[in-house]
């Protein structure tokens, strides 16, 4: 047994981190920030996000905006994705490569207006993706401002997002679609309201200034309490995102795979005009068909798979976990894994190398987990 | 948090209660805190031969794998099948219910901890 708890001088802060120590949350060290682990049973967060809700701080993601005449076709040359064509007010999931169409971060891109639009990049790939973005605009009429330090993110994650929400605000709700966000003001403070999230489940993330954002936590733990909304911590985010199949950088995305390896290709925009980081690259990626492909696996027993553990066909190794954990709804160990593109999943005897031993899985279809609408 | 006075502890956030010779084994409740939600337990099995600060077994949870640690040297002589197949019940009855394993001795136990003793090292690290 080796306790937790690790040397925290040198991490980063959100501002929220007063309320977590309040709420007694487990904080550890997240990509160079202190965070919320859980605040009591990661298995009790993780349903009460599936049947109730959920409040995650985010505040580690980092908000890159840019701005300016040119901002759109910027975006378009830096990233994947055609976010010209995005409306004002919706987003989309996309994802910024480098030249040879290595997947350096996924982002979601929001358009807030004409001429502005906020890139949402993964804490421990922040600074990447600003560097990129700085080298990619320098020939465009854009700015770019890093505002990362002065926003807190807030999602509200569940069935019962809407109702907890809806006395807090006079922003019409269900007018807010999925992947749309637009400034509103809830509990008197201005933010940038969206429906996105990363648990599959309906819900809304909150934008705020840094300032505003413990009062903002408290006022959203107050409303959600009748509803049973819980703070939830990183712990319950990935197996949430791990049950509804979504990727996660480090894991099932990163820099040695193109988007089409990691089953992803639909983010890949050729038909935007202009040329774009990696087109080249991820053309030739696309003809060539993906390499491997992301399997669904659900153990038989009780022991967890988990990342980086070899996955064998008939005791032959055929490839390996990116992401394994005990799954709350299914009360049964998943995994997501990388095998052979040809590889027939149809036929054969998986299992999983854990520590030596074979424990026998089950390939399915993603995600593990699809809430009913 | 309070630990129960009763029992001897490890550095490895055990617990023993030896009694007539058998000891019974589980984890603290400050390891279990320190866990997380408990979802899996592999104890020594039944017969096996256990031997004092070697690794015997593994518990997880949601988050990681933790080696357990033989605390004493003898024979398990009875698995708490209870426990594993629902590991809850280590985190919310670490004392009771969660126990883990019993071990007949085969020498006497050294180098526990008493109550007191173990408080000190969980402050040092919590």
């Amino acid at each position: 047994m080796t306790a937790a708890g690790s040397d925290s001088a040198e991490l980063r802060e959100t501002p929220l981190r007063a309320a977590h120590e309040a709420l007694g949350a487990t904080l550890v060290d997240f990509a160079g920030w202190l965070m919320p682990l859980r605040y009591s049973s990661e298995k009790a967060e993780h349903t009460a996000v599936r049947e109730k809700a959920g409040l995650f701080d985010l505040s580690h993601m980092g908000e890159i905006h840019l701005l300016g005449p040119e901002a759109a076709a910027a975006l378009d040359h830096a990233l994947v994705g055609h976010l010209s064509k995005v409306a004002v007010g919706r987003a989309r999931y996309t994802m910024i490569t480098d030249a040879d169409g290595g997947v350096l971060d996924d982002l979601i891109v929001y358009r807030l207006a004409e001429e502005h639009y906020l890139v949402v990049a993964n804490a421990a790939n922040a600074g990447t993706v600003l560097a990129a973005l700085t080298e990619r605009a320098a020939g465009f009429d854009a700015r770019i401002e890093d505002r990362s330090a002065g926003t807190a993110l807030i999602a509200l994650q569940g069935p019962a997002a809407v109702a907890i929400l809806a006395p807090l605000t006079d922003a019409d709700l269900d007018g807010i679609k999925y992947y749309a966000g637009y400034r509103h003001t809830v509990a008197g403070h201005p933010v940038l309201l969206a429906r996105t999230g990363y648990t599959g489940e309906d819900g809304f993330e909150l934008f705020v200034d840094a300032a505003e954002a413990p009062a903002l936590w408290e006022a959203l733990l107050k409303a959600g309490e009748p509803h049973g909304l819980v703070p939830a911590g990183l712990s319950s985010r990935d197996t949430l995102r791990l049950e509804a199949g979504m990727p996660l950088y480090g894991q099932e995305l990163s820099r040695d795979l193109t988007p089409f390896d990691a089953g992803q290709g639909r983010v890949v925009k050729f038909e935007k005009e202009g040329d774009f980081v990696g087109r080249e690259a991820l053309r030739r990626a696309a003809d060539r068909g993906r390499s491997r492909k992301l399997i669904g696996l659900v153990g038989r027993g009780r022991r967890p798979v988990r990342k980086g553990m070899p996955v064998l066909r008939d005791g032959v190794e055929v490839g390996s976990v990116t992401s394994g954990a005990p799954s709350p709804t299914l009360g049964k160990p998943i995994a997501m894994a990388y095998v052979d593109a040809e590889l027939d999943t149809s036929t054969g005897a998986f299992s999983v190398d854990v520590r030596g031993r074979g424990e026998e899985v089950d390939v399915v279809d993603l995600p593990f987990y699809k809430r009913e609408r | 948090m309070s630990v129960p006075a009763e029992l001897s502890y490890t550095n490895e956030h055990e617990w023993v209660a030896v009694n007539e010779g058998i000891a019974t084994v589980g984890i603290t409740k400050f390891a279990a805190e320190s866990l997380g939600d408990i979802v899996f337990v592999e104890p020594p099995e039944s017969g096996a031969a256990v031997s004092a600060g070697d690794t015997c077994g593994e518990i997880e949870s949601t988050k990681s794998v933790s080696d357990l640690y033989a605390p004493v040297t003898g024979e398990v002589v009875e698995v708490n099948q209870a426990a594993v197949e629902d590991p809850e019940v280590i985190g919310s009855d670490p004392y009771g219910q969660g126990w883990l394993f019993k071990v007949e001795l085969s020498e006497d136990p050294k180098e526990l901890l008493t109550a007191e003793q173990y408080t000190q090292l969980t402050e040092g690290e919590g």
